[in-house]
């Protein structure tokens, strides 16, 4: 990816499409490069006033260990759970090859 | 007879409890206004005519027979179409849950359901939620019941329109930068941002999980609290769920007493970049709160100048992580790639995305991709989050001066379809002013403060309060609805054009 500017070319979309797994169209490719980089121009500033000393917050309301009491509750029977699967094979979701090999 | 639908949920309750109208009539008659407006105004993505009419018919029955039942049983809502609906399309404007059909409700839903409100159906929304017009709902957009040639705000542009359009008194929307209170203010309606954690995320499609609330969007400021009541309080199933009562914001709401209250006009937000008829109906409102007896003074946020930059990379940071779960995989689309003879699971998962997401989304998901890129995490994301410790240090340097701060909703009345489009940066200026109150995890209400000199359209003013001080909110805007109603001789919609009934 490019240096240390906010800069982002057409390549460095495509790489970050692969990373997130959406297929982008040369045209989107071409129209995302400018766009991402007039965003992150402007985002960037938030470097202007993030001084090492301050913490950082990623929820308003913090909470730590919530936990339920260990017992079995009504869920999801399996045909439930399967209704909006794409494809099931004997009550499973059925996916297509995960590794390399010839189907 | 009285045109049930122009009744607010209050007092269609209470019409109710003096066995003067039925829940099956009431029901009946917003379900005969969505099938007038809606082909013009596009509030609905899914109707559910038999599911809303039993609902009515059991609460009619339980009244009939004696039942104690909640006293909004009966009155009709809508919801917006990121909560779960059990047995009801769920699509949050996307493609990529086409005909998905959850089965479970949201926890939100399920209280709905328990006290007995017929849900009229699923409002649309911008995409996942990534919005600020509806304009990026892969169903096509809301009209703005004012100006059906303009946007109805977003992302829940859905749930407001469809409340000022009188297709439903009460509406559930969710807000993670503003898309309850801005949809809000340009279709002078009411919304509620309830403080994070308030109420339950449970069964809602996350957007950014740290920011993301559902709250009521009504008419009034009564209903809202009704509504608020509720849907709000501790829930097991969502673990940031706050362990402690519902502010008491119906009583607030009966107060409406401002007087000798500590009122907060946030220097940061209305100057530039602010329409003339945004700033004067604000200060409109300030000078309405001071004369009826409020302390009234300027209060300076600094770190505000920031939020935006630091929204604009937390939220597309947690949504591309959310939005990684749709794989193509359990449930959603699923599309083969393009000349491939066995493709593989990652192909799969790409070409579902691929034609499964629209450009807002992919823009988001892209750009959170970048940012939390090792070797840019830092100067990104790690930045945002120390913007985010300051506004919240600055709400609380405020609100040890003040008990309320107010700024105007949004920027700009509702603008034009197309305007914003190919502007994403334009496009996320519309919540500048709404973004904090997420970052920080506070409650937001916006109400409406009147019309616009320039273009007649409505303005919203937004009330912020600390974390669980929701009821400081619901007491002053129930002051402010209540001088402006009489100094209009009645509600800002009361103003509105009549939509053209089609039959």
């Amino acid at each position: 990816m490019s240096g240390s500017n906010a800069e982002i070319s057409r390549d460095d979309v495509a790489h970050l499409a692969n990373l997130a797994r959406i297929d982008l169209t040369e045209d989107e490719l071409e129209r995302l490069a400018p766009q991402l980089s007039v965003i992150l121009e402007s985002v960037a500033t938030v470097a202007q006033v993030a001084a090492n000393d301050i913490p950082p917050m990623s929820h308003a309301v913090p909470l730590s260990n919530v936990f339920r009491p260990d017992e079995v509750r009504p869920s999801l029977t399996p045909e439930q759970a399967l209704a909006a699967a794409p494809q099931v094979d004997q009550q499973r979701f059925a996916v297509p090859r995960i590794l390399g090999e010839e189907a | 007879m009285t045109d049930l639908t122009r009744l607010t949920a209050a007092a269609l309750a209470d019409a109710f409890a003096a066995r003067e109208v039925s829940a099956v009539e009431a029901t009946q008659a917003h379900l005969d206004r969505i099938a007038a407006v809606d082909s013009d105004v596009h509030a609905f993505l899914h109707v559910d005519v038999d599911g809303a009419l039993a609902t009515a018919r059991a609460v009619d029955d339980a009244r009939a027979g004696g039942t104690a039942v909640h006293p909004l049983a009966g009155v009709p809502i809508a919801v917006k179409d990121l909560l779960a609906t059990n047995g009801l399309p769920t699509t949050c404007g996307s493609k990529i849950l086409q005909g998905w059909i959850p089965p479970y409700d949201a926890t939100v839903v399920a209280r709905l359901k328990v006290a007995g409100l017929p849900i009229l159906g699923k409002t649309n929304m911008d995409e996942f939620a990534m919005g600020s017009s509806t304009e990026h709902s892969a169903y096509g957009p809301t009209r703005n019941p004012w100006d059906l040639g303009r946007i109805p705000g977003g992302s829940g542009g859905g749930s407001a329109a469809a409340v000022a359009a009188y297709e439903t008194p009460l509406a559930v929307g969710t807000d993670t930068g503003g898309s309850i209170r801005q949809p809000g203010a340009v279709t002078g309606t009411v919304g509620v941002k309830p403080t994070y954690g308030g109420v339950s995320r449970y069964g809602l499609v996350a957007l950014a999980s740290s920011l993301d609330q559902a709250g009521p969007v009504t008419r009034t400021v009564l209903d809202a609290a009704l509504l608020h009541q509720l849907i709000g309080g501790h829930d097991p199933l969502d673990s940031t769920s706050i362990d402690s009562p519902v502010p008491a914001v119906v009583e607030a709401t009966r107060r409406a007493d401002v007087s000798g209250m500590r009122i907060g006009v946030i220097a940061e937000l209305g100057g530039e970049g602010y329409q003339p008829g945004v700033r004067a109906r604000f200060d409109d409102v300030v000078a309405l709160l001071s004369k009826a007896g409020a302390d009234v003074v300027e209060v300076s946020c600094p770190s505000f100048d920031y939020a935006l930059a630091a929204y604009y990379l937390i939220l597309p940071s947690e949504a591309s992580s959310n939005l990684a779960k749709f794989d193509a995989m359990r449930y959603g689309l699923r599309v083969a790639p393009d000349g491939v003879e066995v493709p593989s699971a990652e192909e799969v998962m790409s070409a579902s995305r691929a034609a499964g997401f629209g450009d807002e989304v992919k823009r988001r998901i892209i750009l959170g991709t970048y940012a939390l890129s090792s070797g840019y995490y830092d100067a990104y994301y790690g930045s945002a989050q120390k913007v985010r410790t300051l506004i919240a240090r600055d709400f609380d340097a405020a609100f040890e001066e003040v008990d309320v701060l107010v700024s105007p909703t949004a920027p700009t009345t509702a603008f034009r379809f197309g305007d914003k489009l190919d502007d994403p940066l334009a496009m996320y200026l519309n919540d500048i002013a709404t973004i904090p109150a997420n970052l920080a995890g506070v409650p937001g209400l916006s109400v409406p403060s009147g019309l616009a000199d320039e273009d007649g359209l409505p303005v919203g003013v937004q009330l912020l309060a600390p974390a669980l001080a929701e009821d400081r909110l619901y007491n002053v805007a129930a002051a402010i609805e209540a001088m402006l109603a009489e100094q209009w001789g009645g509600p800002l919609l009361a103003q509105a054009p009549e939509l053209e009934v089609r039959t």
